[in-house]
């Protein structure tokens, strides 16, 4: 019987090509999650302070290959029956996630090396998540996009509750875990519904399929609503938010900034991939659904965010609310006009590109911060300006940026996304620009709230003694502050990223 | 010269403030006397290349851009660096470049509190950068940065540096106006996608296009987006509460800043780019417009009637003048422009000398309460002169500068431009004669509490110094264009009318 099988699948089993160039990222990182484990285990307890070290040189090290990918051609290439297609858009997000993977893992070394965590399973697991991410950039099968999203997802939800003495902690990760596997199962669902209408898993195949009549089935709105109501937990899209301010607030700083930032982009990057190359068709229902989510998102978020006094919830409630903004330019994707899609995509990448300097940026001074303050009341940091200037004044630039003031870059960005909306010149995203408009407004508010108190308000106890920074904190606050300020100044670098990454989109592909 | 002022002389006067704050950045904060230097180094510098440029401008052809400069910004959206001044720019350029030496001079010995001079002077000349950027800006996103530039600086000039009260005053003044920019950016792109193809932001271009073809709602709806953005910062009524809590509280420096030149940001707006642009739905407006100004006029002027506090009382006089202002606007007519811009300069000159004198009686009284002033012409009758002087030129005294905003203002309501009504604007122009009256009944009303009769009790043995010789340096040059202006106004208006000629230019019946 057993036999029987073997041979009937292997009958028409053809070993895949295997492109090393294409897969140098994903092995480099591989290697050094091998690498990683074995030191830990091998060195002492007391020395394994190379343990970052390790991690940030094969991070870096992994965007080798991925720059020598970019310069080689502009052909995309394609795997395991187009499964996985590393292409522009692929390259630039797998860089992304590297980086922002460099960047967490600058915020965790003194966080975890002094916070009696055990670092070797810590580093272990975000490379991990990474590697899904990396993963999930490359994707473009609905089978690979699920394989990617539980390769990010599972090491999260561990990461998440990493703080496990803590009550907090722990129900901070049990919530995530819970409603990531329903999330998963969701979305599975969804999936299934479309594979079960089209017979197809390939994102470019269902588009097809969809297009010959099964699209206008009942079944396959169905199909496609759950799918993406799975990546709106990811993404924690208003209605599908309740689990971000516990799991942020209970969980590791820096693996906070890791969820809010890269965690988040991962399920952008699936969103784009299957609405802009698998249900790009099907625009007249995406329309509404990103219109309702993106409204909901943004308003719901900045509203509940103005009224927190702890810090990491009001980030908490602040990505959330960003999330919204994202959202918003895909309320306008069309089935028609190749040109309004090609902005979208690039107005969320580059928002994306942004979004991560200036959130990694911020979390890198709350952990500062909270060494010192032990803390997260937002209370506790008045009169910073007072006793660590440059501290306020970095974190009053990430601030800015985030509500969208110039000069730093995050005005360019925001302005990307109002113009990929009112792009599209229907009534309807006159009216989301307008409610963007009055989000912005509304999310100054609670941005200027800490400002305030850092700039204005006086030392709560009096204690003005200078704040030590560690040297990789302060790496990471200065690498991202001027990254905001140079692409403010100079906003066509990081656009030119972002346009490059559209040949894997586009009308026809 | 001349070449080179033609390609530098816009950029120099924008950015040698920025190039004096990079200096300042890296004087030790113990260095106050450099750090003064170095202030008072570039705003001089600035005042030298608009002087030169105020020499070397073609006054026969100032209805066209000179000095004018094009190059490429960010390609991607097809923002350009474009500068240049005509007629209507470079009064508000010489104006902004001829206040702040002074209030660094000023500065000299009064630093507000908390003293650190090289922050607040930071401040100032980022402030200064912001300031003559918008009025040099010949594209709507480079105008639009600068805008937002300038809430920057003021936000923290107000928020540390100010009063009791600085912290809401600094959020009210912060959050109306990102709210209005907010609408502005959702204005700026409707205008960029509904002109033909190729226009892009340039101001001239979109002004050429004059919102030709466009339906009759959506430029209504548009130029809303813009009434909003700089009616907030004119202010007219009803946005105009921000502004007497920001001058109540903001230090005398920051008042004389905002009222000198932040406030001429909205009105500069309105005719340089709301009405050129869309001057169809601009006649549409024009009712609304000139109703709000004239129940500004009123109600500034009983608001100022309440007061009990000589700088509320200065604050509540702006929003009143500014009603002048903005009624020479909405009668879309060259006279009713000619006075609104001559209205700006002489309010900057007046104005701002009523917050020096009120931020001198307060350092010398360390009050500004009229209940407990009182006698100012005895005990220090230089300054109490100089306070006659300066209300009498604000409540519009023919022979000073203030009379020729007013008078010609109510003049050009008389008959207003084509299609406007003209009972509706004589009307308005009854009313607006009445509150010339209210004006001189509230400013003759603050100069008799604060400088007739004996000092109050409390005062009565105070030593009480009269002018320091930083007053005079800063105070002799207002004082003498206040009378130079009213003598002879037409050194402004011969340089004003053929821009606002050309401004009008697509204002049809």
């Amino acid at each position: 019987m057993l036999a029987q099988l073997v041979a009937a699948t292997t009958a028409t089993y053809d070993t895949p090509t295997l492109d090393w160039h294409a897969l140098a990222p994903l092995i480099v990182l591989v290697s050094t999650l091998v690498v990683a484990l074995i030191v830990d285990s091998i060195v002492a307890k007391q020395q394994s302070g190379a343990l970052p070290s390790i991690v940030g040189l094969g991070l870096l090290g992994s965007l080798v290959p991925i720059i020598t990918l970019a310069i080689h051609d502009d052909t995309a290439r394609s795997m395991f029956g187009g499964a996985i297609v590393i292409d522009r858009f692929a390259l630039l997000m797998s860089a992304f996630f590297v980086v922002v993977g460099y960047l967490t893992v600058l915020l965790s070394t003194n966080y975890i090396a002094e916070g009696d965590y055990y670092e070797g399973e810590y580093y272990f697991l975000l490379l991990a998540s990474v590697i899904g991410m990396v993963f999930m950039a490359s994707a473009r099968d609905l089978i690979s996009i699920f394989v990617a999203l539980e390769l990010l997802s599972i090491p999260a939800y561990l990461l998440a509750a990493w703080r496990k003495r803590d009550r907090v902690g722990v129900e901070g990760g049990l919530k995530y875990y819970l409603m990531g596997v329903f999330a998963s199962a969701v979305m599975l669902y969804g999936m299934s519904l479309i594979f079960g209408g089209t017979g197809e898993t390939h994102l470019a195949a269902i588009r097809e399929s969809m297009a010959g009549g099964f699209g206008a089935e009942p079944v396959a709105t169905i199909g496609i609503v759950l799918t993406l109501v799975g990546f709106g937990f990811k993404v924690s899209a208003v209605p599908f938010h309740n689990w971000a301010p516990d799991t942020y607030e209970g969980a590791p700083t820096p693996i906070t900034a890791f969820l809010s930032v890269a965690s988040k982009a991962a399920g952008f990057v699936a969103i784009l991939q299957l609405m802009f190359v698998g249900f790009v068709g099907q625009a007249n229902v995406l329309r509404p659904m990103m219109l309702i989510l993106a409204i909901a998102t943004m308003t719901v978020a900045n509203v509940i965010a103005i009224r927190q006094t702890n810090v990491v919830r009001m980030f908490a409630y602040s990505s959330v609310a960003q999330a919204g903004f994202l959202l918003a330019p895909l309320a306008v994707i069309t089935a028609a006009d190749g040109g309004v899609n090609d902005k979208i995509v690039s107005s969320v990448v580059l928002y994306l590109m942004a979004y991560a300097l200036m959130n990694m940026g911020a979390f890198a001074v709350i952990i500062a911060v909270s060494r010192r303050t032990g803390t997260g009341e937002m209370d506790a940091w008045g009169g910073l300006f007072s006793y660590a200037p440059g501290l306020a004044s970095t974190m009053a630039v990430f601030l800015f940026a985030l509500g969208g003031i110039p000069p730093m870059v995050g005005w360019f960005v925001k302005f990307q996304l109002f113009q990929a909306v009112i792009n599209a010149e229907t009534a309807s995203a006159y009216v989301l620009a307008v409610v963007m408009a009055v989000n912005t407004v509304i999310s100054m508010a609670y941005y200027l709230g800490l400002i305030r108190r850092m700039f204005v308000d006086d030392a709560p106890d009096g204690d003005t003694s200078p704040i030590k920074v560690p040297v990789p904190l302060v790496a990471a606050m200065g690498l991202t502050a001027v990254a905001l300020v140079v692409f403010g100044f100079l906003p066509h670098i990081l656009t030119d990223l972002a346009d490059s990454a559209l040949l894997a989109f586009g009308t026809g592909s | 010269m001349k070449d080179l002022l033609n390609d530098w002389g816009p950029t120099a006067a924008t950015f040698l403030p920025l190039l004096g704050m990079l200096v300042l950045l890296v004087i030790p904060k113990a260095e106050e006397n450099l750090a003064k230097i170095v202030a008072l180094a570039a705003t001089v510098a600035v005042f030298v290349v608009v002087g030169l440029m105020l020499l070397n401008f073609d006054y026969d052809r100032s209805g066209v851009m000179q000095f004018a400069l094009d190059n490429r910004w960010i390609d991607a959206i097809d923002a350009r660096y474009a500068v240049g001044l005509d007629g209507m720019s470079l009064p508000l350029v010489a104006l902004t470049a001829f206040v702040m030496p002074f209030v660094v001079v000023y500065s000299w010995n009064h630093f507000p509190e908390p003293h650190n001079p090289k922050a607040f002077l930071t401040l100032l000349l980022i402030l200064e950068t912001g300031m003559v950027g918008c009025f040099v800006a010949r594209d709507l996103l480079l105008f639009f940065v600068f805008f937002e530039v300038v809430l920057l600086p003021m936000f923290f000039l107000i928020g540390v540096f100010g009063g009791e009260d600085r912290k809401y005053a600094s959020f009210k003044f912060f959050l109306y106006t990102v709210f209005g920019s907010a609408f502005m950016i959702v204005a700026i792109l409707a205008v960029y996608f509904l002109a033909p193809e190729g226009t892009g932001f340039s101001i001239e271009a979109l002004k050429a296009w004059g919102g030709d073809g466009l339906n009759k709602t959506t430029g209504i709806l548009i130029f809303g987006g813009f009434f909003l953005a700089f009616g907030v910062k004119v202010p007219m009524f009803p946005f105009h509460t921000w502004l007497p809590d920001a001058h109540t509280q903001a230090p005398t420096q920051g008042s004389v800043i905002l009222a000198a030149v932040l406030l001429k940001l909205g009105t500069y707006g309105f005719i340089r780019i709301a009405i050129p642009i869309l001057p169809d739905a601009a006649r549409s407006w024009a009712p609304v417009i000139g109703l709000l100004a004239v129940i500004g006029i009123i109600y500034g002027a009983l608001g100022c009637l309440a007061q009990w506090d000589m700088k509320r009382l200065i604050a509540f006089s702006s929003v009143a003048h500014m009603g002048y202002t903005m009624l020479g606007i909405a009668t879309m007519t060259p006279l009713g422009f000619n006075a609104a811009i001559f209205g700006m300069i002489s309010h900057g000159l007046i104005t701002g000398m009523l917050f020096f004198i009120a931020g001198s009686v307060k350092d010398r009284y360390h009050t500004l309460d009229m209940k407990r002033l009182g006698g100012l012409l005895v005990q220090a009758p230089r300054m109490g002169w100089l306070l006659g002087f300066a209300s009498m030129a604000s409540l519009g005294l023919p022979g000073l500068a203030g009379f020729w905003g007013e008078f010609p203002a109510l003049l050009a309501a008389y008959s207003p431009g084509a299609g406007l009504s003209e009972p509706v604007f004589r009307t308005f122009m009854v009313v607006g004669a009445i509150g010339t009256i209210f004006a001189a009944a509230y400013l003759l009303w603050m100069y008799q509490r604060v400088a007739f009769g004996e000092p109050t009790e409390e005062f009565r043995d105070a030593e009480i110094a009269d002018l320091h010789v930083t007053d005079y340096i800063a105070w002799t040059p207002f004082v003498l264009l206040i009378a130079f202006f009213g003598i002879y106004p037409q050194a402004i208006f011969k340089v004003t009318d053929a821009a606002v000629h050309v401004a009008l230019s697509g204002y049809g019946g």
